[in-house]
């Protein structure tokens, strides 16, 4: 028997997945939610039917978006985690023993329910003591919070579904204040290649920039994303993500990672000439 | 209302016969089906413009209904609780202008108040009615006029006794409503018939805890914007009528502007527009009143903005508050509404109704989100954040008592002659002169012209208004009424 699931990438352009067998569908308030089991990606989780993570890459997004803050910031104790609804990313910063509080806020709770049942090695996150989790819309959450955080990680993906609040001026805004005077922020920052992504990632940076005094942006490798590539936003009111970072300290802790390193830190900031183009034409607007 | 019979929408079902029977046209429209006009159909869709059909005997004449569409009026006006209602597709502006039309001829008097919509004074352009206004009471914090007053409306009914009508704007872009069930009171009493602009309004007949609508406080006429809050496509409108008022006549006045070929768009989309609002309006509006008062809360929890509500009710002025309205005043963070206005739009890619000079309206609807409520409370955060300032210098004043020198028609048809705006003072304005919107005229034909009013226009213009409704686009010059 042929299961496939398909995502499409671009009117043109489809990426197929062998499926072995789905294990849940459901629509919650605010989306289809779906598990499949696979043979390649292993179980992976689809929203909208757009893959959200897979148990074969998911690594790759929670490291990416954990170290690379956590070895600029010199003494990080709160952090928040907006759309974490699968737990990895709290998980993550869980292994940092000097970080007090993580707050995780997440709109849709069904999400979270589901992570919980079929990845619970990365829901394992909501059980550290210092993970809180809020079912809670971002913007809201964010409106009584001011000089409270010193990294915020906007962990959602889609710019266009019910999270497009959280890639809008007025997010970033909230996120710069809810930051303390040396807080930083990453955020999701979509895939620069296709045509109908681009302007997507344009306008992200073009928020960003003018909402924070440092705004850079860094990339990974993430199979299941749109052509495989991946960017990150870095926005922060103090520190730089390289003149700033200090890889000593990250050595120094002897954390297993798999993907990220004090090599690939330098390296991820060093984008191809396309992408650095098109963000320097959204710096000068 | 027929709740059984309420779950039809006979020119929408029309329509679907009509297409099953795979009719070859040879009338108009001569796109044929779209056949004529790729692109069109490209741009609208294939459904969208096979809809967009000419009048014929199985789809019924608007100009003379007599089967679908005189069922779709009667199923409109049972919804409504009137006893006639007129589709209309001019927008709601054909409904305000036909029931004016209906009621004034040359030199009767019609009372107003002065801060009606410019459909209302166009109008009188067009029958030559005197206008007689009732002043409104302004808000002093917010910078708006209110409600009609009762004892107001009394003392000019007393000094107009000859006047034929009484004309009223319930609710207001902003929210405010009257004491409509004493105002029809007075005025019956009085022998003048009650017209109602509701364009704001149409959620009106479908709430439990809303003002009282038009036709329940027993008014005569009223204009109501299905295409506003009753989710029909824009140019839909319907005209209710009650107390016996002759529907043949109003028929006539409505087609003596109305065009002969109606689009079957607006007619399908204000039948299942009316046919969805009497079935789940009670739901929907009440889903919007939440919306509402959750956004007047956290607005008003950031400090600095006003989003009012039932609290500036005192039982005159302010009669009753449509709680499905947000307006919020924008001076207490130093910034004029139309500043906020253009902020969203720039800066935050939020578009909201209007902004003016001392307050912004977003208009809440049955298609919204919550998420769209929290974007823009975000937004509003933010940009008191970024861009508050000292307010001090701002004008307040929203509303400046007109000194009428002329009829509207009068000036409007006088010798006239152009002159610089800012050399206009103390001459008969002879055009309007508006921000739109919300397009409540600062000046209207046969008003004087005071230094006051050529500070406030200007005021408006160098804040961002659109200012409107001059010959000379740039508002630079004024019409005035040539004196020789």
């Amino acid at each position: 028997m042929e299961l496939w699931f398909s995502e499409n990438h671009t009117e043109n352009v489809k990426i197929s997945i062998r499926v072995d067998k789905q294990l849940y569908s459901a629509q919650s308030e605010y989306q289809r939610i779906d598990v499949f089991e696979s043979p390649e990606f292993g179980r992976f989780v689809t929203l909208d039917g757009d893959i959200i993570f897979s148990q074969a890459d998911d690594f790759i997004y929670n490291e990416m978006v954990t170290h690379v803050p956590m070895s600029v910031h010199p003494c990080v104790k709160k952090v928040l985690i907006i759309g974490g609804g699968d737990g990895g990313v709290a998980r993550e910063y869980s292994r940092y023993p000097e970080i007090e509080q993580i707050d995780v806020v997440e709109s849709d709770d069904m999400f979270v329910e589901v992570c919980k049942e079929f990845f619970p090695e990365t829901a394992k996150g909501f059980e550290d003591p210092r993970v809180n989790f809020f079912a809670a819309d971002g913007l809201a959450f964010l409106r009584s919070k001011k000089d409270y955080y010193d990294i915020i990680v906007n962990d959602s993906t889609d710019p266009f579904g019910h999270t497009e609040g959280l890639f809008t001026k007025e997010f970033y805004g909230s996120c710069f204040k809810a930051l303390k005077d040396d807080g930083i922020m990453v955020y999701q920052h979509g895939s620069p290649f296709y045509d109908e992504d681009e302007e997507a990632c344009r306008s992200m940076h073009r928020k960003a920039y003018k909402s924070f005094p440092i705004s850079r942006v860094y990339q990974a490798h993430i199979p299941t994303c749109p052509s495989g590539y991946w960017l990150f936003g870095f926005a922060s009111k103090k520190y730089h993500p390289l003149n700033d970072f200090d890889p000593q300290r990250f050595k120094d802790r002897k954390l297993e990672t798999w993907y990220y390193t004090t090599n690939l830190h330098r390296g991820a900031f060093m984008l191809p000439k396309y992408v650095e183009d098109l963000l320097e034409e959204e710096e000068d607007r | 209302m027929d709740l059984e019979r309420q779950k039809h929408a006979p020119i929408y079902e029309a329509l679907e016969r009509f297409r099953k029977q795979r009719v070859v046209p040879f009338d108009v429209p001569g796109h044929k089906r779209g056949r004529g006009n790729p692109e069109l159909v490209e741009l609208l869709g294939e459904k969208c413009v096979s809809l967009d059909v000419n009048s014929m005997k199985p789809l019924d004449n608007l100009c003379h209904p007599i089967s679908v569409i005189k069922d779709a009026e009667d199923l409109a006006a049972d919804a409504f609780g009137a006893e006639h209602a007129f589709l209309m597709i001019g927008g709601t502006t054909s409904a305000v202008q036909s029931m004016i039309l209906s009621v004034c001829k040359k030199n009767d008097k019609i009372i107003l108040p002065r801060n009606v919509h410019k459909s209302v004074i166009n109008a009188l352009i067009l029958c030559g009615a005197t206008p007689v206004y009732v002043e409104p009471k302004t808000n002093e914090q917010i910078g708006i006029a209110l409600g009609m007053e009762t004892d107001k409306l009394k003392k000019v009914i007393a000094e107009h006794p000859d006047a034929v009508a009484v004309f009223i704007n319930n609710p207001t872009y902003y929210g405010i409503c009257s004491d409509l069930k004493s105002v029809v009171e007075i005025s019956h009493a009085a022998g003048m018939q009650v017209l109602v602009d509701e364009a704001h309004g149409t959620h009106l007949y479908f709430g439990d805890e809303l003002p009282l609508s038009a036709m329940q406080a027993g008014a005569d006429y009223a204009a109501i914007s299905m295409h506003k809050s009753g989710g029909s496509l824009t140019q839909s409108s319907i005209l209710l009528t009650n107390n016996g008022v002759n529907a043949d006549y109003v028929r006539q006045i409505i087609n003596l502007t109305q065009t002969t070929s109606a689009s079957y768009l607006l007619l399908s989309s204000l039948d299942i527009s009316r046919r969805n609002l009497a079935l789940r309006g009670k739901e929907s509006f009440a889903k919007v009143i939440e919306m509402a008062e959750y956004a007047r809360q956290e607005i008003n929890a950031i400090g600095g903005y006003y989003a009012y509500g039932t609290e500036l009710v005192d039982g005159a002025g302010v009669f009753a508050f449509d709680v499905t309205k947000l307006s919020v005043y924008t001076q207490g963070i130093g910034l004029t509404g139309i500043e906020v206005y253009d902020l969203l739009r720039d800066e935050y890619d939020i578009q909201i109704e209007f902004g003016d000079i001392g307050n912004i309206l977003a208009y809440i609807s049955i298609g919204d989100r919550k998420r769209d409520i929290e974007r823009l409370v975000g937004a509003l955060a933010d940009i008191k954040r970024l861009y508050e300032r000292d307010g001090s210098d701002l004008i307040d004043s929203e509303y400046i008592p007109p000194i009428v020198v002329k009829t509207p028609q009068d000036a409007f048809y006088s010798e006239k002659k152009t002159v610089p705006l800012t050399e206009s003072k103390g001459m008969v304005c002879a055009e309007f002169v508006m921000c739109y919107p919300p397009g409540i005229p600062i000046l209207a034909p046969g008003e004087l012209v005071t230094q006051e009013l050529i500070d406030y226009i200007l005021y408006a213009g160098e804040k961002g208004c659109s200012l409107q409704g001059t010959e000379d686009p740039e508002v630079k010059n004024l019409r005035v009424i040539d004196v020789k």
